[in-house]
């Protein structure tokens, strides 16, 4: 089974600064961590590797400092990281960093299963994960919680919903987004890190991966930020009270008043 | 400071202090309070490699010696005490083998020590027989294939937990020390029982029990050396586990001083944080002197070891007692600068200073080391 994990680079703090003027994060390139989602997503990769066998890639396109961060996903265990990175990748939205990310897998090849974070912690959009699934033509299931059975062509997970979960079955290859409920990430060993300081991260340019510029970075980026604010959730229930008579009849009276029921 | 480790070296102590912040310190107080043995910590420790650092790489270690040992306690202890004695516990009972142990010995047990499967722990105290170590009764009868042992031994450290006792018995009573043997004896072997488990006042994650032997028949091939050098495999033993008692306390102290500094600057009284008074400021530098101290004699002591060097037990001896006397000094002033809120359970400075008590007592008391440094210091001038 062969596995390529997505990762990406964040900003280390959660004291995230935006650009007024283009309203985009400011990255401090000396402070950058794998997105703590990705974390669980390569623990995750690792774990399917040890049970059945195969190999893990990472794979994320960003800074040249990115280097250092995929080599911590080799001191846990993954075999190979690949990191795409090009100016013209730069100012990248979801839509161009999804393109980016599918050519980048096309030149790896022959992979089973992809496995991503749920979102990142910075720009917080969940979306590369299914829009790589759509790039590459592939089925996907978002916010994995577990996976129940892993074989070759056949994957069945839990998918986390806000009252449950549903199981899904799907046919490899195919994407996963994965949540932190679904493992612990593991500590990296010494031995993986002395392993991950001498490997040498496989570095691609956009033309390496034969990506159109022309839907790269800036260019390939329709995506206009306007405003960003964290969304209010402010349905507030309501509570009936009286004897259990009168709450029925209550909740009833409501019910039909909305035309959620008839009465016949 | 630069301490000159080496990357390996920095590498171990990083994982380890990632270990200790996020592993041990949010359940250390828990710990502490149920006397909860930390299996859960050991497979994190195993998982990273931790368990190997101090053993040969052929057989499963990261092929370090006693500063890399020391490194790890020193990190674990930092957070707590108790848990990291775990590692250090058995590091004790693994390095009669690792001194003394013939290759097959070795290959039998040292890679399952390396890779955190198995515990070991180290045998020699005795209800009549602590810093009289030559007064211990236990006995062992050669007997066709075997050795049958006969005798109880007293607060052993991860006595119950472990899987692997390396334990001294006298094997001749009429030669006295020169009698005795170490022997490795296998938890599960018939005739091997535990007693009671202690309820310490400090160190309460670790496991402080009885071993008990009546008619405990184990193969010859479990004696360790020969039979008459059992004294000397424990002082051998010895002389490179205090260095690791040391960095136990070195790593206590730390963290006292560390939490003490963090609530200096946070707890205002007058109108101003406590860290401005002068009174305060000194007791802190004071520590972190001491602290400074320590670590280097400790280090620098571990790097003697690990050279090979002969001549080693009167500087473990030094090591021992000035790091753990330090370590009951700051522990104590931890608690003087944090007032009434450093005497409170909640606080984790009430525990280090009760965690730093244990280290002038055991592996030898300060006071048996400071005969030790003494009866050297003699020994050498009169060679001059
Ligand atoms: C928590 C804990 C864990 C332990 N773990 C182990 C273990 O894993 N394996 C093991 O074998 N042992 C272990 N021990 C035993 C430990 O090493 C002994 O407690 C220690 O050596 C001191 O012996 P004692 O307690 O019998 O004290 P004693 O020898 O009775 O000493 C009492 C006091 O008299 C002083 N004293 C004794 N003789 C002299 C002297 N000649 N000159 C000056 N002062 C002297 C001592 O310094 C001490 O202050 C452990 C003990 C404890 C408490």
């Amino acid at each position: 089974m062969n596995i390529i994990v997505c990762v990406k680079q964040v900003p280390g703090t959660t004291d995230v600064k935006i650009n007024k003027e283009t309203n985009t994060i400011i990255r401090d390139e000396a402070d950058i961590i794998i997105n703590p989602f990705d974390e669980y997503a390569i623990e995750e990769g690792v774990r399917i590797k040890e049970k059945v066998g195969g190999s893990v890639t990472v794979i994320s396109m960003g800074i040249p400092k990115t280097a250092e961060l995929l080599r911590e996903a080799i001191a846990v265990g993954v075999d190979d990281a690949v990191l795409l990175t090009d100016k013209a990748f730069a100012g990248s939205d979801t839509l161009a960093t999804s393109y980016a990310l599918s050519m980048g897998i096309k030149k790896i090849g022959g992979y089973d299963l992809i496995v991503c974070g749920k979102q990142a912690t910075d720009g917080d959009t969940a979306q590369v994960g299914p829009s790589l699934a759509e790039k590459l033509g592939v089925p996907h299931t978002t916010n994995v919680r577990k996976i129940e059975e892993i074989k070759e062509g056949y994957i069945r997970c839990q998918r986390m919903t806000d009252d449950g979960f549903e199981v899904v079955e799907m046919p490899l290859p195919a994407v996963i987004t994965v949540v932190k409920e679904i493992n612990e990430p593991r500590l990296p060993s010494i031995k993986g890190k002395l392993k991950s300081k001498k490997y040498e991260v496989k570095i691609f340019n956009a033309d390496d991966i034969g990506a159109d510029k022309s839907l790269c970075g800036l260019n390939g980026s329709p995506t206009q930020v306007i405003k960003t604010f964290t969304p209010v959730h402010d349905i507030n229930g309501e509570i009936i009270e009286g004897t259990a008579g009168e709450q029925a009849k209550n909740l009833a009276d409501k019910l039909l008043a909305m035309q959620f029921v008839k009465c016949k | 400071m630069n301490y000159f480790l080496t990357e390996e070296q920095e590498m171990i102590k990083e994982l380890a202090a990632r270990i200790a912040d996020e592993k041990i310190a949010p359940v250390a107080l828990e710990y502490d309070r149920e006397g909860k043995f930390p299996r859960d910590i050991i497979k994190y420790l195993a998982d990273s490699d931790l368990c190997g650092v101090y053993i040969e790489e052929k057989y499963g270690g990261l092929g370090g010696g006693v500063l890399e040992m020391a490194l790890v306690v020193e990190e674990l202890s930092r957070a707590c005490g108790g848990i990291a004695l775990a590692f250090a516990g058995t590091g004790l009972g693994a390095f009669p083998i690792i001194l003394f142990g013939t290759d097959e010995q070795k290959n039998k047990y040292l890679p399952d020590i390396a890779a955190g499967k198995k515990l070991a722990a180290f045998a020699l105290t005795e209800a009549d027989a602590g810093s009289d170590a030559a007064g211990i009764r236990t006995t062992a009868v050669a007997d066709g294939d075997h050795y049958i042992l006969n005798g109880t031994k007293q607060w052993i450290t991860n006595g119950a937990e472990a899987d692997i006792y390396t334990v001294i018995a006298c094997t001749n009573r009429s030669k006295g020390a020169r009698g005795f043997s170490a022997f490795i004896v296998e938890k599960g072997t018939p005739g091997l029982s535990f007693g009671k488990k202690e309820d310490k006042m400090g160190i309460r994650a670790s496991s402080t029990c009885e071993l008990i032997f009546e008619e405990c028949r184990i193969p010859k091939e479990n004696l360790l050396a020969r039979e008459g050098m059992g004294f000397i495999v424990a002082m051998k033993t010895l002389d490179r586990t205090r260095p690791g008692v040391a960095a136990q306390a070195l790593g206590i102290a730390t963290g006292a001083f560390n939490a003490a500094l963090k609530y200096s600057k946070e707890r205002e009284q007058f109108g101003q944080p406590i860290s401005s008074f002068q009174a305060v400021q000194h007791m802190l530098a004071d520590m972190a002197i001491q602290i400074e101290a320590v670590r280097c004699l400790v280090y620098q002591t571990c790097r003697h070891i690990d050279s090979g060097a002969k001549n080693i037990s009167k500087e473990a001896a030094m090591a021992k007692v000035f790091a753990s006397d330090t370590a009951m000094r700051v522990t104590t002033d931890a608690v003087q600068i944090m007032g009434g809120y450093g005497y409170m359970k909640e606080y984790p400075v009430e525990k280090m200073m009760r965690d730093a008590k244990i280290t002038q007592i055991y592996e030898g008391t300060n006071q048996i080391q400071r005969n030790v440094i003494a009866l050297e210091l003699i020994k050498e001038s009169t060679r001059e």
